[in-house]
């Protein structure tokens, strides 16, 4: 394949590693929002949200720059995405809105009800967004229909094919196992061993996924495959994503509960890299006529803009790096519910 | 339904909603700053107290305001796909920096803010908590450039590409020091420290009237009094230095808000009226002939550019603009008033006797929420048909894939989940203000110190 260096390149990697960071950090958390109701005590529910209590917050705002990035950088992709997938993204928006305000309420109140009904609320909205964040990038994958214009000419309908649904699923089930492995670090006893079955079931699931998703990409998706046929050295990433998962496994029967978390983020991380290697570079492939492709170079802002934007990205992330790492240490280990606790 | 009509709708709506939250997080985040230096620098505990009542308010407004903020960013994409490939290069780099130098310093110590009173010392306690505050304050400054632009385009330069015009950067510190940036972003702070000055002395005018807390209450009010007399002087002053700046690049706003018709004669300023459009009259109003031109150019006879000036398709709707800037203008000298007769009381020893008064303070909540919203509308339909002023028009820039069964839907969700959040904020709140602060907070002192 061809790589080539530019301001354009740079910046598709560079959203790209914004929403892997998403992905990653607020993956663990809609993973926990999944697990939810699976715990069954006051207590349990409350160490669950607590787990996540201080830093989920933070882990949106990876959404939302990597939104206004993608904004910033590739507005026809943007304008495309967000107006044809419009019902998708509005639901999404519903989800996050409900998991959001379910975290503060949820026990701002001690009636059993009031509780129960946030409880759901956390969980099913939790559940809802990873679908459709999976689902998006499940018709990112397979490509879309769009006119000259590049206005997206399919339904909502549409946005719902096997494919796409699939790469959905798969998605939740990575969040929930992602998530299980982030509560095995931040809790103990009887929780942390519900926990660690929760995770057993879950990987089961992802690596089924897994499997299914790699041969349906090579029947749905043929052109997220034709840069790994035409330069099969390629073919490391995903032999070094099979390492990972493997890693995951091996690392949480050995009890190193932060060896298996971060193996998990490293999986994560080579999705994505895989993902976006695959796509390269077109960011939204028109299959009905891919000369109406969206791509880095056609769908981007202007060299100067790219260039000022690498500049903020430059000054500001290395800061963003050190606030949510000092944040991370200064919450690190169990959870211990007080005064202040959600 | 036209998805046209029911976008501009949903916007309204949303930003409306989303607008009651921010400013109660820029005001009152400095108010906390204020608050627990006073308790570092006195070690006197009521302002600890003070501060961890506050804070805890403060995590449940600043709640709503993220959950209520993502849906704006999205909309731009979701329903004005025109607008945003024609200002992504523009308008999206600001959004961005908002995104980096704002949203994650902001939630990011708001952990420490909420959570963290027993896990670090108080010094970086207060440390977070300025970082909060600055954060609130960062998102302020970039949304403003980026609505500024809007107002009053500067630094790009207009482009045809394969697909359209559009607009791209030509000098990023002139787009952002747009002409208006500067007296937007100061009177939109200012209203800002109004907001969050006069939920304190609400909350504690209740408490005094009620007579709980009342040393708390005390306390409170003076800190946000001083707070209120001092924002309440600046709007003043950045008020009319913003319809100055407003004469010189958006005329036709200016003439709307003061329903000035002649193409080019003296303008009058009306302390309230209703506009008929047809006559291009003001009715049922009172009048200060050559007010306006002497409050924009210094002297009563100097013609001010009207409406007439401007092609029909040009004008913004006159009457509503009107309306909103009279509310705004009577609502700012309502809060000058009130703030400076509680000021006064207070240095003749007799502000905490004052029951209606209380009662007055009590509701003034409502007023800097007011003035925000009709100055949002001022600065947001003065602007019409405009979306970027001169530029685009809001008509050329909808999405044009959506149809109105879908705006409909989205519409109706919204209501309806706004309007269930907006209760239960409302419950929640008024159960936190009527649970009071902690006293026992007091004797876990050790720990914390």
């Amino acid at each position: 394949m061809n790589l080539v260096f530019d301001l354009n390149t740079i910046w598709f990697f560079l959203v790209g590693l914004l929403l892997t960071g998403y992905a990653i950090l607020d993956g663990f958390d809609l993973g926990i929002g999944a697990l939810h109701l699976f715990t069954k005590t006051d207590h349990d529910r409350r160490v669950m949200l607590n787990s996540i209590g201080p830093i989920w917050d933070g882990n949106e705002v990876w959404l939302v720059t990597g939104g206004g990035a993608l904004f910033a950088a590739f507005p026809e992709v943007y304008a495309t995405a967000f107006s044809g997938f419009y019902m998708a993204f509005m639901l999404l928006l519903f989800s996050l809105i409900f998991r959001a305000v379910a975290i503060d309420f949820r026990s701002k109140q001690i009636y059993p009800l009031w509780r129960k009904i946030w409880d759901i609320s956390f969980c099913v909205s939790s559940i809802l967004a990873s679908l459709l964040i999976g689902t998006a990038l499940g018709n990112i994958a397979r490509g879309v229909t769009l006119n000259d214009k590049h206005e997206y000419t399919g339904t909502f309908w549409n946005i719902l094919h096997p494919y796409a649904l699939l790469v959905g699923l798969f998605v939740v089930a990575l969040f929930m196992m992602h998530g299980a492995l982030f509560g095995i670090i931040k809790t103990e006893g009887m929780l942390q061993k519900q926990l660690q079955k929760l995770f057993s079931k879950t990987f089961i699931l992802f690596v089924i996924g897994y499997m299914v998703i790699t041969i349906a990409t090579f029947l749905f998706a043929k052109n997220l495959t034709e840069h790994f046929k035409a330069s099969p050295f390629l073919i490391v990433f995903p032999l070094l994503n099979v390492l990972t998962i493997a890693n995951i496994y091996w690392q949480n029967k050995r009890g190193k509960e932060l060896a298996a978390f971060f193996s998990s983020c490293a999986t994560i991380l080579l999705l994505m890299f895989i993902f976006g290697l695959g796509i390269y570079p077109d960011m939204l492939y028109s299959y009905n006529n891919p000369e109406n492709t969206l791509n880095i170079y056609n769908a981007a802002s202007s060299q100067k803009t790219l260039r000022i934007m690498l500049t903020i990205a430059m000054i500001g992330m290395p800061f963003v790096i050190m606030y949510t790492s000092t944040i991370f240490w200064i919450f690190r280990g169990k959870v211990k519910l007080d005064s202040h606790s959600y | 339904m036209d998805p046209f009509f029911l976008s501009r709708l949903q916007f309204a709506l949303t930003i409306a909603f989303h607008y009651l939250f921010p400013p109660i997080s820029i005001g009152l985040g400095l108010l906390l700053v204020i608050m627990e230096g006073i308790y570092l620098k006195t070690k006197n505990k009521l302002y600890h107290q003070m501060t961890r009542f506050w804070v805890k308010i403060f995590g449940l407004v600043f709640a709503l305001g993220v959950a209520t903020g993502i849906v704006m960013e999205f909309q731009f994409g979701t329903n004005w796909s025109t607008y945003s490939r024609f200002v992504g290069d523009v308008f999206g780099s600001a959004l961005a920096a908002e995104g980096i130098f704002a949203f994650f310093l902001e939630s990011g110590f708001l952990a420490i803010l909420l959570f963290g009173w027993n896990k670090v010392k108080p010094r970086t306690h207060f440390l977070s908590t300025i970082m909060v505050c600055f954060g609130a304050h960062f998102s302020a400054v970039w949304i403003i450039v980026a609505n500024s632009w809007q107002q009053t385009p500067a630094g790009h330069h207009i482009v045809n590409t394969a697909l359209g015009t559009r607009a791209e950067i030509v000098d990023f510190w002139q787009m952002v020091l747009s002409p208006s940036t500067l007296d937007r972003l100061t009177h939109t702070l200012m209203g800002a420290w109004q907001t969050g000055a006069f939920f304190v002395i609400s909350v504690s005018a209740w408490y005094l009237l009620k007579r709980k807390h009342v040393e708390f209450a005390k306390a409170g009010i003076k800190i946000a009094l001083v707070l209120a007399v001092t924002a309440s002087m600046l709007q003043l002053v950045t008020g009319h230095s913003s319809a100055v700046t407003v004469s010189e690049t958006q005329p036709a706003k200016l003439a709307a808000m003061e329903a000035h018709y002649d193409e080019f004669a003296p303008a009058d300023l009306y302390l309230f009226g209703w506009v008929n459009n047809k006559q291009q009259k003001v009715q049922l109003s009172i009048r200060m002939p050559g007010m306006l031109s002497f409050l924009v150019h210094g002297k009563t006879s100097e013609p001010v550019k009207g409406l007439n000036a401007f092609p029909e398709d040009e004008r913004p709707p006159v009457n509503i603009v009107f309306q909103a800037y009279h509310i705004m203008v009577s609502t700012g000298l309502f809060l000058i008033l009130i703030s400076w007769t509680g000021l006064f009381l207070w240095w003749r020893g007799r502000l905490f006797n004052i029951r209606w008064l209380l009662w007055v303070y009590v509701f003034t909540v409502l007023g800097p929420q007011v003035a925000n919203q009709v100055g949002w509308m001022t600065a947001e339909i003065g602007r019409q048909p405009w979306i970027v002023y001169g530029l685009l028009k809001t008509d050329d820039a909808f999405s044009p894939v959506l149809n109105g069964g879908e705006v409909l839907t989205s519409i109706f969700m919204f209501g309806f989940i706004y309007f269930l959040l907006f209760a239960l904020f409302i419950f929640l709140l008024n159960q936190k203000i009527q649970h009071g602060p902690e006293v026992e907070e007091q004797i876990e002192e050790g720990h914390i110190a």
